[in-house]
């Protein structure tokens, strides 16, 4: 072992060139500006989704920018990309926390990846803002979900295709990609259908793997369930990218939305872009935001996104919309607390108040869940969603799904005396 | 739904009998159509289907296409026709033209489903007469759907009139669910049932277990119900027999139609990776370079030449086939020139290339998907019953997998391109010493392959989604057909991709979509244990090597 | 052989570098060293200092080491037996699902649901008992012996049917990625009861230490050193043994081999379930370091990048591979921090140059490049090294 000394040498060397590598930038985090990191995939399977995101987290933060900043510092954006791996999400937030030393976060499209980085945000007490829909069951300290719950869109999109007006179904199809945000919204929906007297053999369950492009046999089968006297009509939580083959073979062996109408929840105009939607009229989606609504704010908003973007034909989609919400409102609490610390923003975040684009006004509650509208709406020949019916009042985000007994006991409230995310009783 | 059909069918009742006295005025009626209100709406409707104007029917179609705005400023119901940039509005009532107009100007009426349901079967009802026998075909469908009581008497009229006899046999089995539903006597229901039981069609076999249904949950059935049920079920099991049939045929359809796909997407591979025994890992890349360059050729139609809209597909295969072949023929002079005989670091290099065109093109075009629109001739299916209808655009990937797969054999066999590149890949140094270009071939080769790939790409542009990673979704299952098929061996991928196609769509009613994947690559793995080099394998010392 | 030119002294620095005992020896050492000095730095050190080492490097360093060991094993079978896997993440990945039923069962009734016996996932699905197949993974023992045996069966089986039926070449290579494929849609599926696609993630702690702690973190760093130089040893022990001479004749000319009298498949065999076993070893110090386990290790592109680490490092040379999974892997962290729109134009054009002028690998073209400068006897440098062998 003639050489340790040597070896230990070299290896001290390489570790520090890879820790200033690596670190570029710790040490100069300087005190006149706030960092926003944005975790969203830009190359991958997820960047067809997520890379919109980060454009629109980059369009605030220049707007802020534009007007003064934040606390009179400027704002800077700290931009990863965690290749739609899920190891590298836990990696990269790490290293935006502890290396880049951010205030917050926005990031993260699918649950896994949310799953992945949510011990680093609790281990490191950051803040992440999370605004994709999803599944519910959960409600950490350290993120605030600013997309729908559950209950802020399947509930009231099934609701509504029972209604006389959505065509009194009574039979349902609920396709979806066999991971758990489907698993769970239909688990959920069949409980409430159940609780609604729908029998068992009328409900038709499937699931298809991710990317799913051969909807031949299941677009055969829906139509044959169809077909055995009752009004049907299919729940769809297929998940983006398989969308578009499935609604073209939808298309194409001619499924009217006038006998079984399609209800999605991951279908926005994002996905119905690479579409031609002529065959689609009058499929529905269900959503807190469509780009379709005459607002003022939504007005100005699409107005910012075409300038910012340089393309006229990009489309606005409900994610951007909880994006732009979440920012919004954590901008407000930074304000209000007067500082980026952790704590004091989190306190400052409840009760926060946004205007929606669609109208209203958007609360973040202490469950860390938004109170938004509901909006179902069919789909236009020019790809965009019109709304047919939307609710009359914002309605709470829930945490806990009511029709799943083991969550229906928990509730989630992170002030006192309850303090928790998931618990039956007060903590205090 | 019973229930509100009858209640529709009430308020038509009503308001045909009003007809007599008092007729509505079109354009009164229609006013209900600016209501926010989707009720008022679907009063106003039916009030213009009941004023008995002739106009109404070309304005419910307006409606239904969802052409008809109102004018901001008076509220008048007008549509528009497109004069070049210009939108000319005309009245929607009256017809009369009333000149351009700008976006602005105007607010779209906007309708539901429910309202759409409606619209067909007041047109339905209207336009039992017209003159389109596709417009009576429609009507009748329309009337088969809601049955309304009081069309039977029409639709015996229109059918003793009926010439078209695709017309009469849709009108036949209209009438037949008519007199079924609302059939004095029980022969008039069985001859009807008699008629109902010849058609294998779901919708038939959707309304007889509607029936049935209904039947069965009457208390204490009477004797004349259970006879009556008895024949329904007796239809049913006929219609349902004949479905059964259908959906076998189906089923292999589908089986073919997913066994081109695979052909499409691995043919190209066939020669790259089975004729030069390069590991093409970016042959997906070249399937998504010849989708992208459709969606080029589709948006330089859109902007200098919409006419051609829909024959740019055409045009596509073989811009397609050049750019994608350029793209491989730059990487094979570039790269893989310098790698042949080391077929394992052509995987490596090759897998690299794929990450950079990826990112290229995401670069350049965006990373969202691109739409790619669907030509009239390739949208909708070819219903040759009720019960059986194959897609237009998957019979149209099967002829063109077959031409693709004709065209590479001709220009392999009957070609002295053809002729040169066999001998290359049997014996280079021979075939060099004979004068062959060998780096030309070889160059040549790899841009067929590629170019072939990118034709693929156009058709997989119809069923898939146009986004960078379009290539990585079909590059494994590339490989695995052109090894199942056995490498080097055109008919090998032929019989592998509609082998592993049919199978697949044979297991998936039972096993669902994945499992049934994963059954064929279990299949694979030990289909390849029985024969080590596939289903077709190539004999001879130069395999060994 | 590579071997046998360093044995006879031919080149010292491709001796030191393809992995003999000189060449050993110091990676060893760095390794020991990196053992001391990395938790001494991160413990003893204060942050300003230029040696500290974060916590949050100390967790990146231990994902390296989990990877450099899968890439030795992958090099063990395609650098010295000529056996090209491309479905070597999956023995990665089942080792790591061993690891992660144990630390899912550790988490106890902290879940979210509080069940005291079902992991989170499965209350969620409406079962009721756990099934069969996680029975006794609440102790550690056990799990550990199914992370060995889990991978090390697979790779039997698979192993025993396909060498015995002479599938080489592309066509193995073709069949492992079904195989991984295969398995990769399998977990996807949450009837399965592997989580699905959200695989197993909230972990709490591992023998009781919590896994978020910086001492658990370094007690892992440390474990994945010591679990590489282990793995290292094994190979060098399988290289240099007579059986190790059999493997290259094998990757070199494998009819002439079964013609002079040896049972390919066995020894391809034995060589193929040790690789898949300290594939395995590596999932299972993977998972509690990155704290979430889901099928998309499974995906074929992953097991594409392991064998591309091994061939950027050098194939055939033990720490090459080491290496190699190194400098790419943190490439990739550097890269997508610092250039995330364009680091794969990198990582793809990494690959490509290595390929083009790098044939041997990193490790392999630096001793030519070294023995060449010294003048040392070169011509017999062919003959070693496994790029200029013609494989199918």
């Amino acid at each position: 072992m003639l050489g340790l000394r040597k070896v230990a040498g070299v290896f001290t060397g390489a570790a520090m060139l890879a820790t200033s590598a690596l670190g570029l930038g710790t040490a100069q985090a300087a005190d006149d500006v706030i960092k926003v990191g944005v975790l969203h995939s830009l190359t991958g399977t997820m960047a067809i989704s997520e890379t919109t995101l980060k454009d629109a987290v980059l369009m605030m933060v220049d707007d802020l920018n534009k007007n003064g900043g934040l606390l009179g510092k400027k704002v800077e954006a700290v931009v990863v990309d965690p290749a739609s791996n899920w190891p590298l999400f836990a990696e990269k937030a790490r290293e935006l926390i502890e290396v880049s030393d951010v205030d917050v976060v926005f990031g993260c499209w699918t649950s896994v990846s949310r799953k992945s980085v949510l011990p680093v945000f609790e281990e490191l007490n950051s803040l992440l803002f999370y605004p994709v829909q999803y599944e519910g069951e959960e409600s950490s300290r350290n993120v605030f979900y600013t997309g729908a719950a559950p209950n802020q869109q399947a509930i009231p999109a099934v609701e509504y295709l029972m209604s006389e007006e959505g065509g009194s179904v009574e039979r349902w199809v609920l396709a979806g990609t066999d991971y758990v945000y489907p698993r769970t919204t239909n688990k959920i929906l069949e409980a409430f259908l159940k609780s609604k007297g729908v029998a068992e053999e009328d409900i038709m369950i499937s699931y298809t793997p991710f990317g799913h492009s051969d909807w031949q046999t299941i677009v055969s089968d829906i139509k044959k369930f169809g077909s055995e006297g009752k009004k049907t009509a299919v729940v769809s939580t297929i998940n983006g990218d398989a969308n578009v083959p499935f609604y073209k073979e939808l298309g194409n062996q001619g499924i009217d939305a006038a006998d079984i109408p399609v209800v999605a929840f991951s279908v926005g105009e994002e996905e119905l872009a690479g579409l031609d939607t002529t065959p689609l009229v009058g499929h529905l989606a269900a959503w807190n935001y469509f780009m379709s609504i005459e607002s003022e704010e939504n007005d100005a908003f699409i107005k910012q996104w075409k300038a910012f973007i340089g393309d006229d034909k990009r489309v606005t989609n409900d994610p951007m919309e909880a994006t732009y919400l979440g920012f919004k409102m954590w901008t407000q609490a930074v304000k209000q607390a007067g500082t980026t610390d952790v704590d004091a923003v989190r306190q400052a975040m409840y009760g926060q108040k946004v205007k929606n684009l669609t109208g209203g006004t958007a609360v973040m509650n202490t469950n860390h869940h938004l109170s938004k509208p509901v909006l179902i709406g069919e789909i236009q020949d020019n790809g965009q969603i019109e709304t047919v019916w939307r609710t009359d009042d914002v309605v709470v985000g829930d945490a806990w799904s009511d029709y799943i007994p083991e969550s229906a006991k928990l509730i989630a409230d992170w002030t006192y005396p309850y303090v928790c995310g998931g618990c039956e009783k007060p903590m205090y | 739904m019973r229930i509100i059909l009858k209640t529709i069918i009430a308020a038509f009742f009503c308001l045909l009998a009003g007809q007599a006295t008092a007729q509505a005025d079109l354009a009164d009626a229609a006013k209900g159509l600016l209501s926010k209100s989707y009720s008022d709406k679907i009063q106003a409707t039916e009030a213009i289907a009941a004023s008995g104007d002739k106009r109404s029917v070309r304005l419910l179609e307006i409606l239904l296409s969802g052409d008809l705005y109102a004018l901001e400023a008076d509220d008048r119901l007008v549509f528009l026709v497109k004069d070049g940039d210009r939108q000319i509005a005309s009245d929607a009532v009256t017809g009369e033209e009333i000149g351009p107009i700008e976006r602005t100007e105007i607010s779209k009426i906007r309708i539901n489903n429910r309202m759409r349901g409606l619209i067909k079967d007041l047109l339905g009802r209207l336009t039992l007469l017209n003159e389109d026998p596709a417009l009576r075909i429609n009507a009748a469908n329309a009337i088969f759907k809601s049955r309304p009581a009081e069309m039977v008497a029409p639709l015996t009229e229109a059918l003793a009139m009926e010439t078209d006899e695709k017309v009469a046999a849709v009108m036949r089995r209209a009438l037949a669910a008519l007199n079924f539903a609302h059939g004095e006597t029980p022969d008039v229901q069985a001859d009807a049932l008699v008629i109902l039981g010849e058609q294998p069609d779901p919708e038939v076999r959707s309304m007889l277990s509607a029936e049935l249904n209904r039947l069965a949950a009457a208390e204490n059935p009477s004797s004349e119900n259970q006879a009556l049920a008895a024949k329904v079920r007796q239809a049913l099991d006929k219609v349902e027999e004949r479905l059964a049939m259908l959906g076998l045929v189906e089923n292999v359809f589908q089986g073919i139609s997913l066994g081109s796909v695979l052909l499409l997407a691995a043919i190209g591979l066939a020669i790259t990776f089975g004729v030069m025994g390069v590991i093409n890992m970016a042959h997906g890349e070249m399937v998504m370079i010849g989708a992208y360059t459709t969606y080029m050729v589709q948006e330089l139609c859109r902007n200098f030449a919409p006419d051609m809209l829909t024959y740019s597909l055409i045009a596509a295969v073989p811009l397609a086939f050049i750019v994608a072949g350029l793209a491989g023929m730059a990487i094979e002079r570039s790269v893989i020139r310098f790698l042949y005989g080391r077929p394992l670091e052509t995987l490596l290099a090759t897998w690299g290339i794929s990450l950079i065109l990826q990112q290229f093109v995401r670069t350049v075009f965006g990373p969202t998907n691109k739409e790619v629109s669907s030509p009239d001739w390739l949208s909708g299916a070819w219903e040759i019953t009720g019960g059986l209808a194959l897609t237009y655009n998957r019979i149209a990937i099967i002829l063109f997998a077959a031409a693709v797969l004709l065209m590479l054999m001709l220009v392999l066999r009957k070609t002295a391109f053809g002729l040169e590149m066999r001998a290359v890949t049997q014996n280079r140094k021979m075939a060099s010493s004979m004068g062959i270009r060998t780096g030309w071939v070889d160059a040549m080769t790899f841009g067929l392959g590629s170019g072939v790939a990118g034709m693929a790409g156009v058709a997989l542009s119809q069923i898939d989604n146009v986004s960078p990673n379009l290539g990585q979704s079909y590059i494994v299952d590339s490989f695995m057909v052109v090894v199942f098929g056995g490498v080097g061996n055109l008919w090998g991928t032929l019989v592998g991709a509609l082998s592993l196609g049919i199978t697949n769509k044979f297991l998936e009613p039972y096993t669902g979509a994945v499992l049934a994947k994963i059954c064929i690559l279990i299949f694979i793995i030990l289909f390849i244990q029985k024969r080590p080099r596939g289903l077709f394998a190539l004999k001879g010392r130069a395999v060994e090597n | 052989m590579a071997d046998v030119i360093g044995r006879s002294q031919q080149g010292p620095f491709v001796s030191l570098m393809t992995g003999l005992p000189g060449g050993g020896k110091t990676f060893l050492g760095i390794l020991l060293v990196a053992a001391l000095f990395v938790p001494l730095s991160n413990t003893f050190l204060p942050p300003d200092s230029p040696f500290h080492v974060p916590t949050y490097m100390v967790s990146l360093l231990g994902k390296y080491l989990c990877y450099a060991l899968l890439a030795l094993s992958v090099d063990l079978i395609w650098g010295y037996a000529g056996i090209l896997s491309l479905g070597h993440g999956a023995f990665f990945a089942l080792g790591g699902y061993a690891m992660g039923m144990y630390l899912m069962r550790q988490i106890g009734d902290r879940g979210v649901y509080g069940n005291p016996l079902l992991p989170d996932f499965m209350v969620f699905l409406n079962w009721t008992e756990l099934p069969w197949y996680w029975h006794g993974f609440d102790m550690f023992p056990f799990a550990m012996l199914m992370v060995i045996v889990v991978p090390g069966l697979l790779a039997f089986v698979f192993g025993w049917f396909a060498f015995r039926s002479r599938v080489t070449g592309v066509y193995l290579s073709i069949i492992t990625q079904a195989m991984t494929y295969a398995l990769l849609l399998a977990f996807f599926r949450n009837d399965m009861g592997f989580g699905g696609n959200n695989g197993l993630t909230d972990f709490k702690d591992l023998l009781g230490f919590d896994l978020q702690a910086t001492s658990t973190r370094l007690g892992l760093f440390v474990a994945s050193i010591v679990a590489l130089a282990f793995g290292y040893l094994v190979c060098c022990f399988i290289t240099q043994s007579r059986l190790g001479r059999v493997l290259i004749a094998i990757r070199d000319a494998e009819s002439r081999t079964r013609f002079s009298g040896y049972r390919v498949e066995y020894y391809k065999l034995f060589v193929f379930v040790v690789s898949a076993v300290l594939a395995g070893i590596a999932g299972a110090l993977y998972v509690p370091q990155v704290g979430i386990i889901n099928p998309s290790e499974f995906s074929p592109a992953n097991s594409i990048e392991v064998v591309i680490w091994v061939a950027v490092g050098g194939r055939g040379t033990l720490w090459g591979a080491v290496l190699g999974a190194f400098i790419v892997n943190w490439g990739k962290s550097y890269f997508t921090g610092t250039f995330p729109e364009a680091w794969l134009y990198m990582l793809g054009g990494l690959f490509v140059f290595t390929t083009l002028f790098l044939p041997k690998g990193i490790v392999g073209t630096a001793g030519i490049w070294m023995d060449k400068f010294r003048a040392v006897r070169q011509s017999k440098m062919d003959i070693g090294s496994p790029a200029s062998v013609r494989e199918e």
